[in-house]
């Protein structure tokens, strides 16, 4: 799968180190060069210094070959306007935007924008463990904490 | 009139004023605490100091009422999901989004913001007036319910596109010309069309292959 990843923070270098893994052809965007050094190397994919709203930059990213799309920067606003280019301008099928604020996140999940939100997810996800409910996140969390300490070892 | 201003930076705190002024009632939303006390101390009660890019404060300035929303914030991503904020959970009959890059108004067209004003287009339309033949790509609209927009491009002296026929441009897939404006008069084009110094052509292309139509007319 062709993946491209826009914002390489902590939740974005990570998910890219698990894609890479897979064998997914990973480009990943971000304005700051220095955040692109957060990838293990020799790094597998490609990568960009540039703005992931810019329709130049997503062109030079391959977009129109592009089967997912994600934006995952620190600005919700960033991250819903280069959703909305990858879907609306370029029909990219699979996008998904990260927005740390819950309202915006479901506004634009009912505009047809795939939207998660870790605020709500995080919310939910402590609840259910302070009440015991065996029924919420517990694959999730497991899977987490697998990840967590696969990463811990190749340190 | 009422109108919202999103954003009490320069170009925010002037609009507002000028609004005022012109006997309209305003209220700016402005993030910093700073920058919305000085507007305040500037303007008196007409300041909301919160972000405008969350649908409760826009409710909060009344924005289900306002005859206009105007997004003039310094970041272009916070000016179109005001906007479209606005829209969707105000109903605000109209939206006006600030374009500081200018390649982002066809992206804010495509994405359901009409009206966008862009200081650099403004001033470049000052400076293409004052130098008639200089050449010019302009894309003039987003052809609604499709990815289509329509482009206006002058051909200059020295442009490779001059005295090449349309057949020979090798434009991108899927784009065509429409018609060919010469001397104040409409020229029907075909592939056999050749152009011409101070032709301005009409195009018709898909939104994402505007860099390529530059191309195959500029060079």
């Amino acid at each position: 799968m062709k993946v491209i990843v826009v914002g390489c923070g902590r939740v974005g270098a990570t998910l890219i180190e698990l894609l890479v893994k897979g064998d997914h052809d990973v480009t990943v965007i971000d304005l700051d060069r220095g955040a692109l050094t957060k990838l293990s190397q020799p790094f597998k994919g490609t990568t960009i210094q540039g703005n992931g709203t810019d329709l130049d930059v997503l062109r030079q990213a391959g977009i129109d070959k592009a089967d997912a799309f994600l934006a995952l920067t620190q600005g919700d606003n960033r991250n819903l306007m280069a959703a909305q280019v990858a879907k609306q301008i370029f029909g990219v099928k699979m996008v998904i935007a990260k927005v740390n604020d819950p309202i915006r996140a479901n506004t634009y999940r009912r505009h047809g924008i795939g939207t998660f939100s870790r605020t709500s997810i995080l919310a939910v996800l402590l609840e259910a463990m302070l009440m015991g409910d065996p029924e919420v996140g517990k694959l999730l969390l497991e899977r987490a904490k697998s990840l967590e300490s696969s990463l811990a070892e190749a340190i | 009139m009422y109108f919202v201003v999103a954003g009490g930076g320069e170009v925010g705190f002037h609009l507002a004023k000028a609004l005022l002024e012109a006997g309209h009632e305003v209220m700016v939303i402005e993030s910093d605490r700073r920058r919305a006390q000085f507007i305040e101390d500037q303007l008196g009660s007409v300041v909301l100091h919160a972000p405008a890019d969350e649908g409760r404060y826009q409710l909060e300035a009344g924005c289900q009422r306002a005859d206009a929303v105007i997004a003039v914030t310094g970041e272009d991503p916070a000016n179109l999901i005001i906007c479209q904020l606005a829209k969707w959970k105000c109903n605000v009959p109209r939206v006006i989004a600030r374009v500081n890059d200018p390649k982002n108004e066809i992206v804010f067209k495509t994405l359901g913001i009409d009206e966008t004003i862009s200081s650099t287009r403004v001033l470049m339309s000052v400076i293409e007036q004052e130098l008639p033949s200089s050449g010019g790509f302009l894309p003039l609209m987003p052809l609604t319910g499709s990815h289509l927009e329509l482009i206006e491009a002058e051909i200059a002296p020295g442009a490779p596109s001059a005295g090449k026929t349309v057949h020979a441009l090798s434009l991108p897939r899927g784009s065509a010309i429409g018609g060919v404006v010469r001397k104040g008069s409409v020229v029907h084009a075909d592939d056999d069309t050749r152009l011409e110094v101070g032709d301005r052509v009409i195009v018709l292309a898909p939104t994402k292959d505007e860099s390529d139509v530059r191309k195959a007319l500029f060079g």
